[in-house]
């Protein structure tokens, strides 16, 4: 499991400006991210080094901000990766809501983040098959 | 607790008795020395003497806001500056202000019925009163402040502004009562829980005074959950007098107007006719005891319903129920009636959504469009858009339901929308301004 922060945005500019510069101040690295938007407004889904300091400082910022946890899984960097673990959640009837990955410098591998509705389901599946599931641990060591 | 039982609960014939006393001498009074009156009393070929009790009330001119504005500054006082002792002004949310003047006898006057509504809920002279409203050509501050003194409260005059100080001063000096709109009582209260101070342990408040605005029942309970106190709505107009004309009691069942000095009716906005009981219309004031300028029939734009069947307080004086917003507030969108309290009713019972709206309104082709503004709170958050469109949709439903009206909801973050630290400014009508989008 790894922990993710969605922050509330407006659609204006300078709005992501105002989020990114408390995280930069705090020292906070960013792994990933990703923006669901809408026309008034977006969700910024973020993964960090240090999701529950970058939580405090957000809110102490009175930035709009949940903390939850979604499923991380590490994938092999090339061709069919991702294909292989949508294989596996489809066969084990888990929907995918939403999902985003990015890849790391020093590893040969990508990590996936998933968000599904049932997610119990989805790590009985993956975690029967050969996929390994990644641990916040390892999102904040890279 | 009263300050003045006797005229708090003088029963109602003799309150009756007494209005008609005192109207027909401010009658008298109005008509030797207001050459405003006087023209107007020949106009309608009315004589002093034909107004003989509230039952002639109807008789006599209305007063509106705009003769204040055209006799610009001191028209309509009806004595000297040499016993004129202090002066207020209304900042006017449009055009000039409207100036009025005190007699001694009238700081006398507003004192006691300030006193009146501060003891109305439970306060006494063993309270630490922070008083956050504005000091200066604003009644609030100095109303708020006389009537404290004159109970004996501790009276801390913060007056607005600076709110870190505002906070330090109330744990330090351990205020018991706040005095200020509602709108900054909600501003103080986010605030506090900013800086990590905690109104159930690190502050004392138990009472709050709040009024110079329209307020809706959720709104009370938000603020009352929130600072850990019970909240008095005070209602108030410089031109009557200030804050206290007329105050809720610890029933907290709408406030009463201090009737033996401002005799209420209510009107149909339309047609000027007196309305009864239980009906909704515009407030009209008549001050029966004023000197620098008293005024007849005074139309306060305010809407509201009186109730005049006995309180459980034992007081006598009739109540206006929650004012429901301004006659000039009220917004016609695609031929419905809305006032902006309306939609705060519904808007603050839906616990997600924060305490700070702005209402917009455009015109978008031939129609109207309105758009509620409202911030998103810590908890409404969730990495899903899905969750927070279902929110917009709950807030839009819930509005259409309650006012038969549609309207858009947009969602914006906390502390974004403008915080008033004196009477809230809830509406952006851009109807005339070719519709441009605003923040």
């Amino acid at each position: 499991m790894i922990k993710q922060l969605s922050v509330f945005l407006e659609n204006e500019p300078g709005r992501l400006v105002k989020v990114t510069r408390i995280l930069e101040d705090a020292g906070i690295d960013i792994r990933a991210l990703t923006v669901a938007e809408t026309a008034d407004f977006g969700i910024l889904r973020l993964i960090v080094n240090d999701p529950g300091k970058a939580h405090r400082i957000l809110k102490e910022n009175s930035v709009a901000v949940a903390l939850d946890s979604v499923l991380g899984v590490e994938v092999e960097d090339k061709p069919g990766g991702l294909r292989a673990i949508a294989e596996i959640l489809a066969e084990g009837e888990v929907n995918i809501e939403y999902v985003y990955a990015f890849v790391t410098r020093s590893h040969e591998k990508a990590f996936v983040v998933l968000r599904v509705d049932d997610r119990e389901r989805a790590v009985k599946v993956l975690g029967s098959s050969s996929i390994r599931l990644v641990g916040q641990d390892e999102v904040s060591n890279i | 607790m009263y300050w003045n039982k006797k005229a708090e609960t003088l029963k109602p014939r003799e309150l009756i008795k007494l209005q008609g006393k005192r109207l027909r001498q401010v009658t008298k009074y109005v008509y030797r020395n207001s050459g405003f009156y006087k023209k107007k009393f020949r106009e309608l070929g009315l004589k002093p003497d034909d107004i003989r009790g509230v039952e002639d009330l109807g008789k006599l001119p209305f007063t509106r806001k705009s003769d204040l504005r055209d006799n610009y500054p001191y028209g309509l006082f009806c004595t000297g500056l040499e016993n004129i002792v202090r002066v207020h002004a209304s900042s006017g949310t449009t055009g000039k202000p409207t100036v009025v003047g005190y007699t001694g006898n009238d700081i006398g006057l507003w004192t006691e019925v300030m006193a009146r509504s501060i003891m109305a809920t439970g306060s006494t002279r063993k309270d630490v009163l922070h008083v956050a409203y504005g000091y200066g050509l604003f009644t609030g501050g100095l109303g708020l402040h006389y009537g404290g003194e004159r109970v004996g409260c501790t009276v801390i005059p913060a007056s607005g502004g600076n709110t870190a100080r505002q906070l330090l001063l109330m744990q330090d000096l351990g205020s018991t009562v706040l005095a200020c709109t509602p709108s900054y009582a909600v501003y103080l209260a986010e605030y506090a829980e900013r800086e990590d101070v905690d109104p159930r342990e690190d502050l004392r408040l138990r009472v709050g005074i709040f009024g110079a605005e329209p307020w809706s029942e959720p709104m009370r309970r938000r603020v009352e959950d929130a600072l850990d106190l019970k909240a008095y709505d005070i209602y108030g107009l410089s031109e009557i007098v200030g804050p206290g004309v007329a105050q809720e009691c610890e029933e907290q069942c709408g406030a009463h107007i201090w009737s033996d000095h401002f005799l209420p009716e209510v009107i149909d906005p339309e047609t000027g006719e007196q309305l009864g009981e239980g009906e909704e219309g515009e407030l009209v004031l008549t001050t029966l005891t004023k000197e620098g300028i008293p005024l007849l029939r005074y139309r306060t734009g305010d809407r509201t319903i009186l109730e005049y069947d006995k309180c459980a307080c034992g007081r006598t004086h009739p109540r206006m129920i929650k004012v429901r917003g301004r006659t000039d507030d009220m917004l016609i969108i695609r031929g419905v009636n809305v006032f902006p309290s309306q939609i705060e009713h519904v808007l603050l019972k839906i616990p997600e959504v924060g305490s700070h709206y702005i209402l917009v309104v455009e015109k978008r082709g031939p129609l109207d469009v309105l758009t509620v503004r409202v911030e998103v709170t810590q908890d409404s958050i969730s990495d899903r858009v899905r969750d927070l469109m279902k929110l917009e949709e709950r807030i839009k439903s819930s509005i259409s339901h309650a006012l038969g009206v549609n309207v858009s909801v947009e969602l914006v973050e906390p502390f974004t929308l403008e915080r008033s630290r004196g009477k809230a400014v809830r509406l952006a009508d851009l109807r005339n301004e070719g519709g441009k989008k605003k923040k």
